[in-house]
C-alpha cells in the first residue's frame, strides 16, 4: 500500500508520549482545545484516533470548552458500518480546528432518516449531512450494451440521491456532503467495462459525472471518495472480507485518510483552509544554499534530477497562486542574496512578483512568519509553512502551533507531492475573484510595506502616484454603483439603498448630479471606490443625498478630492449652497465627522445623532492633493441638460 | 514466535485498543471480562493484531476464537511457518 497516503506522511509521527499526554488530558487541562489539536496534528492510527475522540467526546458531554476549536455538527448517513469511522472523524476534525459532534442514526436507515421530517438526523439540526454511501447503496441495473436503459439507470441513481438531498434540505436545511462512488476493482469484461454502456464501471462513471455536474452553485459539497480511492488504488481501497464480516465500505487501513478528507471538507466549509504558503528557500525552492553556492551553484536546472525536484515545488506554488493562494518567503539569508535567483537565474519559475511578502533576514522564522501574517492581515491558522529543515519545522510547530507545517521526506523529489497530498488548501467553492486574490493581497502588502519605508503619511501618499477618475453615472458603471450603494455600511453618510432602476433614473435625471469615482495607484487599480448623488433642494441648493466610500481607500484624502470635484460642478450649475446630512446607523460611526473635515458648518443636530451641514459653493474647499485628476463624461451631460432646459422653457 | 513474546506484544496491543489501564492478558481473558470489548472493538482488535504480527486470519478462524488462549495458539501457528 502506498505509504504517503495510508500513513498520512505529511503529518509528523505520533510522539512516544502520546498515551501519556492523552492521559494527562483526561485529568483536566486549561487549554483542552489547543492540546487536543496539537495531539491530533500527528499521524494517528485508528486506535489512537479512537482514544483521542473519547477525550473530545467526554469534554463535549460535560460541556467543557474546546476553544479555539470551532463547533460543527455532522450527521452521517450510510449504508455501511460507520461506527469505527466516526471516532476517527472526530479526532481528525480537531486537527483542522473543528470540534466535531457526530449524529449517527441506526445502521442503514439512510432514506428513512433523510426523508422523515422528525427523524433523529433532521431533529438534530446538523450543520451538514454526510451521505456516506458506496456503490452498493445505489439501485443499479446492469443492462449490458443498452445505452438507453443505462442512461435511465444513471438518472435513477442520481434522482435517488437528489430525493435524499431534498428531504434533508426541506427538513433541516443542512449542507449536503455527497460522496462520489469508488467502483469495485474487478471488472466483468476487462477493458470493455469502461466503454460499454450498462457495466458497473461505466454506470458509476456516469453517476459520478452527473453528480459532479449538480454541485456547482447548489450550496452542496462533493467529497470525492472515488478520487481518493483512485489515488491509493482501488485494489487497496476495497476489502471484500471486511464488507462480508462487518459491512465496512473500505479497508480499515484507509480510515485515517478518509477521516482526514472529511475533516478537510468540514474545515473548508467553515472557511478554515490555508490561505498562504510560506516558502523556505535553500533546499526547498532550489537545491543548495544560495549564500554558499551562489547563482551558478544552486540546482534548479531542467534536466538536472535535483533541480527538477525543486522546480516541481515552484510549479506547485505557482499553480496554488493562480487559484488564489498567497505566496510568501521566509529565509535565513541576506535579503539581496536571497533575491538574486528570483531576479537573475534563468531557470527560476517563481518571480519576485509572485511573492506577496519576502522575509529574508537573520531573525528566527517564528518572528518572520508572524510578521508575514501581520502584513497580510491574516491569522496564523491560515499559514502553511514549507521547509526542508526538520529543526525549523519543529521550531514553528512548537512556537506557532496554529501554523500548518507539513512533514517532508528526505528525498526532494517527493516534496511537491507531499505538500499536495496534505490538502492544506482544500476548497468547497471557487469564484473567478479567487484568480485575482493573490494579486490583491500582494498589492495590499506592497502598500503596507511602502508605508513603513517612506517617512510620513503625506510623502507616502504622494509616492503612490494616485490617479482619481471622476465620471457621472453611466451604463458601464451601473452594476458596480448599485453594488456599492447596497453594500457600503461603514463610510456611508445616509445609507440610502437604491435599486438598479432607481440608479438608472438618477443617471438620466438632468436635475440630479451623480458621481462615480475610481482610484488607481502604482500597485494597481482599486476600481470604483466612491459614489455621490446630489439632488436639487431649495433654490440654488444641492442636497447631498448619497455620499459613500469604500473603506479600502480610507486615509488617502479621496473624499477631499471628491469634494473639490463636487464644488466645481456645483458652481458650474449655478448652485450657491451644498447641504449634507449624516444619518447614524450604528455601523457608520466612521463617517460622523466627514463633513466637519471637509469644511462644512454644522447647522443642526438632533437627539438621534442626525446632523445637518452646510457649505457655500463659492468656498475654495479642501486643498488639492498630489493626485492626477481625470474628469470625463460631464461635458456631454452638461450639454444634454442645457438642451433639456432649453426644451422645457 | 514463543508464547512469552506473543503475550508481551498482545499486552501492548490490548493497551492500544482498549481504554482499560494495564489489562492483564491471560489465556482465559475474553470479551465478557473487558468493558468496551464489543463486536466493533473486537474487529479493531483483530485488525490491529493482524497488522502487528503480519498475519491474516480467515473469517472462519476469527469466528472460532473463544478467548485469548485460542488467539495465542492461532498466532503461534501462523508465526512459526
Amino acid at each position: 500500500m502506498n505509504s504517503l497516503y495510508a500513513e498520512l506522511q505529511w503529518l509528523p509521527r505520533a510522539p512516544k508520549e502520546f498515551a501519556g499526554r492523552l492521559k494527562a488530558l483526561r485529568n483536566g487541562s486549561r487549554s483542552l482545545g489547543r492540546e487536543v489539536q496539537a495531539l491530533a496534528s500527528h499521524a494517528l492510527d485508528l486506535n489512537q484516533l479512537t482514544k483521542l475522540a473519547k477525550v473530545i467526546g467526554k469534554a463535549q458531554a460535560e460541556e467543557e470548552s474546546l476553544e479555539p476549536l470551532t463547533r460543527f455538527r455532522l450527521a452521517v448517513l450510510s449504508n455501511s458500518t460507520m461506527d469505527l469511522i466516526v471516532p476517527a472523524l472526530v479526532a481528525s476534525a480537531a486537527r483542522h480546528g473543528i470540534a466535531l459532534e457526530v449524529i449517527q442514526p441506526s445502521y442503514d436507515q439512510v432514506a428513512q432518516e433523510a426523508l422523515t421530517p422528525d427523524s433523529k438526523v433532521n431533529c438534530s439540526k446538523p450543520d451538514a449531512v454526510l451521505l456516506a454511501l458506496d456503490y452498493r447503496a445505489l439501485p443499479l441495473k446492469l443492462r449490458l450494451g443498452d445505452a438507453e436503459a443505462s442512461s435511465a439507470t444513471v438518472q435513477g441513481a442520481v434522482g435517488y440521491l437528489q430525493a435524499l438531498r431534498n428531504g434533508i434540505k426541506s427538513n433541516s436545511n443542512a449542507v449536503c456532503i455527497f460522496q462520489s462512488f469508488a467502483p469495485p476493482a474487478e471488472r466483468i469484461f476487462g477493458n470493455l467495462d469502461r466503454t460499454l454502456p450498462g457495466t458497473e464501471r461505466s454506470l458509476l462513471d456516469g453517476i459520478n459525472r452527473e453528480l459532479a455536474g449538480l454541485i456547482p452553485g447548489s450550496g452542496d459539497v462533493l467529497l470525492d471518495v472515488a478520487g481518493v480511492a483512485e489515488t491509493v488504488g482501488l485494489a487497496d481501497w476495497h476489502n471484500t472480507q471486511l464488507w462480508n464480516m462487518a459491512k465496512f465500505s473500505f479497508s480499515d487501513e484507509l480510515i485515517p485518510l478518509y477521516a482526514d478528507h472529511v475533516a478537510r471538507t468540514v474545515a473548508a466549509i467553515r472557511g478554515k483552509s490555508g490561505k498562504v504558503l510560506i516558502l523556505d528557500l535553500d533546499n526547498t525552492v532550489w537545491g543548495g544554499v544560495i549564500g554558499d553556492d551562489g547563482l551558478e551553484g544552486i540546482q534548479i536546472a531542467q534536466g538536472d534530477a535535483r533541480g527538477e525536484a525543486h522546480l516541481a515545488v515552484q510549479r506547485l506554488a505557482l499553480d496554488l497562486r493562480q487559484r488564489g493562494i498567497v505566496l510568501a518567503v521566509s529565509s535565513k539569508n541576506r535579503d539581496e542574496v536571497a533575491r538574486e535567483p528570483f531576479e537573475k537565474h534563468p531557470e527560476m519559475l517563481l518571480k519576485l512578483d509572485d511573492i506577496a511578502v519576502f522575509q529574508a533576514n537573520w531573525n528566527d522564522k517564528a518572528t518572520n512568519i508572524q510578521a508575514i501574517a501581520e502584513e497580510l492581515s491574516l491569522g496564523l491558522d491560515a499559514m502553511v509553512f514549507l521547509d526542508d529543515n526538520p529543526v525549523e519545522r519543529g521550531l514553528i510547530r512548537k512556537l506557532l502551533p496554529q501554523v500548518a507545517v507539513p512533514e517532508l521526506p528526505e528525498e526532494p523529489a517527493y516534496y511537491a507531492r507531499t505538500l499536495a497530498a496534505g490538502g492544506y488548501f482544500e476548497a468547497v467553492a471557487f469564484a473567478s475573484e479567487d484568480l485575482k486574490r493573490a494579486g490583491f493581497y500582494q498589492d495590499n502588502a506592497k502598500r503596507a510595506s511602502l508605508q513603513k519605508q517612506v517617512g510620513g503619511v503625506d510623502a507616502y501618499l504622494a509616492s503612490l502616484n494616485m490617479t482619481i477618475t471622476f465620471q457621472p453615472f453611466d451604463a458601464t458603471g451601473r452594476a458596480r454603483i448599485v453594488q456599492l450603494i447596497n453594500k457600503s455600511n461603514q463610510y456611508n453618510l445616509t445609507t440610502r439603498r437604491y435599486t438598479h432602476p432607481e440608479v438608472n433614473e438618477a443617471e438620466h435625471d438632468p436635475a440630479v448630479f451623480t458621481l462615480q469615482v475610481r482610484l488607481a495607484d502604482i500597485f494597481g487599480d482599486n476600481g470604483m471606490i466612491s459614489v455621490v448623488i446630489c439632488r436639487p433642494g431649495d433654490a440654488a441648493v444641492w442636497e447631498i443625498d448619497t455620499w459613500l466610500m469604500s473603506c479600502r481607500v480610507l486615509g488617502r484624502k479621496v473624499e477631499h478630492m471628491v469634494m473639490r470635484e463636487v464644488l466645481e460642478h456645483a458652481r458650474a450649475a449655478g448652485i450657491r449652497k451644498l447641504a449634507g446630512t449624516y444619518l447614524p446607523t450604528g455601523r457608520n460611526k466612521l463617517a460622523a465627522d466627514h463633513y466637519a473635515r471637509l469644511g462644512f458648518t454644522k447647522v443642526h443636530e438632533d437627539l438621534s445623532g442626525t446632523t445637518r451641514w452646510e457649505l457655500q459653493a463659492e468656498s475654495t474647499g479642501p486643498e488639492s492633493e498630489p493626485m492626477t485628476v481625470v474628469s470625463q463624461g460631464f461635458a456631454a451631460r452638461e450639454q444634454e441638460s442645457i438642451a433639456e432646459r432649453v426644451e422645457n422653457k | 514466535m514463543d508464547e512469552a513474546r506473543i503475550y508481551a506484544r498482545l499486552a501492548e496491543i490490548f493497551d492500544d485498543v482498549f481504554d482499560e489501564d494495564s489489562l492483564e492478558v491471560t489465556p482465559e481473558l475474553s470479551a465478557k471480562d473487558v468493558a468496551g470489548w464489543d463486536s466493533l472493538a473486537h474487529i479493531r482488535l483483530m485488525l490491529t493484531i493482524e497488522r502487528a504480527f503480519k498475519v491474516r486470519f480467515s473469517t472462519a478462524q476469527i469466528g472460532k476464537l473463544g478467548n485469548v488462549g485460542d488467539l495465542v495458539s492461532l498466532l503461534k501457528a501462523q508465526t512459526s511457518s
